[in-house]
């Protein structure tokens, strides 16, 4: 019993899509009750997080490949494929960002100094906003074919992605500030210590970067 | 001569008995094809479905359904190379409604998407030129079909194009979607009415009106039409005083309630794809078997003969009993199946098949409705309206083209060659 008109209609990938990138935020959301647990240095709880986080990561490592699994090269969409395949890979490299941090942070059980603890919460914090602001614009893909790509909802997807600029601004300023209350204490802290600190700042700016780029590839798809 | 007044009876039974086979097979596999977009869209359920498609089948057949029987059953084969032979006639009508009905039936078990048409038309111009001899085709006419069955899904496709962009201009994309679609929803209502009227004014009544002994001129058709369009747009948009804005349903997808609308018009797009379809496709059924009983009848091959009334009646009941035995179950599937397809692109998509159809229907072409319907969703893809197409079925139809028509002759060939054995 096959109706060609049945057979027509493809499965649409913008929501699986949309669903990733859910599990992506969830996964990085984490991060904030890690970062809690390290800053107490409570390593039992830092251990259950990373475990967490771990478990997201790959749930959205299983959604990634189902939706490469059911994109055939004879779909045709509204979006060009392989931006969309490359929305995807941004997406899942968030979440991989967030697992890095947490392992680069519980394999030497890394101590935050007291001076910068409620530094690095915030700062963690914001680059988590950078990642929900990614995620807003990643929610109006359905509403964008909805509409037919039109101008209004353009328009209201480029005002989604200002935010989603403001926010890494944002993250950027924090990260200058927390590195120059580092910079005042490291002398008094064991180097490497120091140094795997900076590698933390560093790879959190990272996660916000790529939160910041998938949300972007939204203007990719829309431009062409 | 002779055969046709020694077997005239059981000949005149087999013609009825392959009709209804054919019938069967165009209601179980046509029509919930042209009415799988309204399914599948959510608009009407399936019990509704049904009933549309009795309804306007019926209707679409008996009033716009003419032109393309003609076409069937005396504008493929050169009626006057058979004057002689008036029993082969018969033997190739039923042969090419056995033929025809036979692949469907195959087809459909295997699975393979076939067009009721492709078949009939193959299995027609089989017999003729194959056992009759190359010159009782006529070949310019069928040069005009084959060409058809490739300008069919590309206007279509164009209509839908033009009518997806209209909507989004005129209502999705605008600060108040659901007040506009409310506001002008009901013009494309006015079009479904507008259209159908005015093809059933100039292609369907015209004898009913010669007999009544009274013409219309284009002016006063389009303005019966008009006032038919304006009618049906009154209708809908009582209808859609019912349907009410819920903003709940907003939270999740903005254009939930801007869909809603679009349901509604999609009842009278259904309707018009079931009318289109009928004044089409019962054709390749009716027309063969009409044939058939018009030389049986009369004894000899004649340019001129009308059709009876009740041919057309066995032509409806075998697609109703063809739907509701089998079709219904396609419909189910189909319905379940497409989710993609919400009510603002299923619209734009039936509607321009079902211009397309109309249309091909008052020329007396003999299209692919299926065919044509695939077109029209294309075009909605190509305004960037659905989300994923796949277009693997683009091949299959070609394929079903190349493998239909040869397989409709070569069934017909040989049934042709079995009756003239077992009766002459």
């Amino acid at each position: 019993m096959a109706s060609p008109i049945m057979s027509l209609f493809g499965q649409s990938p913008i929501k699986p899509l949309q669903q990733h990138m859910h599990t992506v935020l969830e996964c990085v959301y984490l991060l904030n009750p890690f970062f809690q647990a390290v800053i107490k240095e409570d390593w039992e709880a830092v251990e259950e997080a990373y475990n967490t986080i771990a478990e997201f990561e790959d749930k959205a490592d299983d959604q990634k490949q189902d939706i490469r699994l059911h994109l055939p090269k004879s779909l045709f969409m509204p979006i060009n494929r392989s931006d969309l395949i490359q929305l995807l890979s941004k997406q899942d490299k968030v979440c991989n960002t967030a697992k890095d941090i947490a392992g680069l942070i519980l394999g030497r059980k890394q101590v935050i100094p007291k001076k910068i603890a409620s530094d690095m919460a915030a700062y963690v914090k914001s680059a988590i906003a950078v990642a929900t602001e990614a995620k807003v614009v990643i929610d109006e893909l359905d509403e964008l074919i909805g509409s037919g790509f039109g101008g209004r909802e353009i328009d209201r997807i480029n005002k989604c992605i200002t935010k989603l600029e403001r926010a890494e601004n944002k993250n950027d300023k924090r990260q200058i500030t927390l590195r120059a209350k580092l910079h005042a204490i490291e002398a008094d802290m064991p180097p490497i210590d120091a140094m795997f600190i900076y590698k933390t700042i560093e790879a959190i700016g990272n996660l916000a970067d790529r939160a910041q780029s998938a949300g972007e590839q939204i203007q990719v798809i829309i431009a062409r | 001569m002779e055969v046709l007044n020694e077997y005239g009876q059981i000949l005149l039974i087999l013609a009825i008995i392959f009709g209804l086979f054919m019938a069967w097979g165009v209601g179980a596999n046509d029509v919930a094809n042209a009415m799988g977009t309204s399914v599948g869209s959510g608009a009407i359920t399936l019990k509704q479905a049904i009933v549309i498609a009795m309804i306007f089948e019926f209707a679409g057949a008996y009033l716009a359904g003419g032109e393309v029987t003609a076409t069937i059953r005396k504008g493929i084969i050169d009626p006057l190379t058979l004057q002689g032979t008036p029993e082969y006639l018969v033997y190739g009508m039923l042969s090419a409604l056995l033929a025809a009905g036979t692949w469907l039936l195959i087809a459909s078990i295997v699975g393979w998407p076939v067009s009721t048409t492709h078949s009939i038309v193959g299995a027609i111009v089989g017999f003729a030129a194959v056992a009759i001899s190359v010159d009782a085709v006529n070949w310019s006419k069928v040069g005009t079909i084959a060409a058809s069955w490739v300008v069919s899904p590309v206007l279509a496709g164009t209509i839908s194009y033009m009518l997806f962009k209209s909507v989004q201009r005129s209502i999705l994309d605008t600060a108040e979607p659901f007040e506009n679609a409310k506001r002008y929803v009901p013009m494309y209502m006015f079009l479904v009415g507008f259209m159908i009227t005015m093809v059933t004014l100039i292609k369907g009544l015209k004898h009913v009106f010669k007999d009544m002994g009274f013409s219309l001129s284009y002016f006063e058709m389009s303005l019966v039409a008009g006032l038919t369009g304006l009618l049906v747009a009154v209708i809908g948009g009582i209808m859609l005083t019912r349907v009410q804005r819920d903003i709940a349903l907003e939270t999740d997808d903005r254009y939930a309630n801007v869909e809603k609308v679009f349901a509604v018009l999609m009842i009278f797009t259904a309707c018009a794809m079931a009318f289109a379809h009928g004044s089409n496709d019962v054709a390749n059924a009716v027309g063969p078997m009409a044939a058939a009983i018009a030389t049986i009848k009369s004894g000899a091959v004649t340019a001129k003969s009308s059709m009876p009334a009740w041919v057309l009646l066995v032509g409806g009941v075998g697609i109703v009993v063809g739907l509701v035995t089998y079709g219904y179950k396609v419909m189910a599937t189909i319905g379940t199946k497409i989710t993609e397809l919400t009510p603002s692109r299923g619209f734009a998509a039936t509607l321009g098949a079902s211009a397309t159809v109309v249309l091909a229907s008052g020329i007396g072409l003999p299209i692919s409705t299926t065919h044509t319907l695939v077109g029209a969703v294309l075009g909605v893809g190509l305004a960037r309206g659905l989300a994923a197409i796949n277009l693997r079925i683009v091949a299959s139809i070609f394929t079903s083209w190349v493998i239909t028509l040869p397989a409709g002759a070569i069934l017909s060939i040989m049934f042709f060659y079995i009756f003239k054995a077992v009766f002459s």
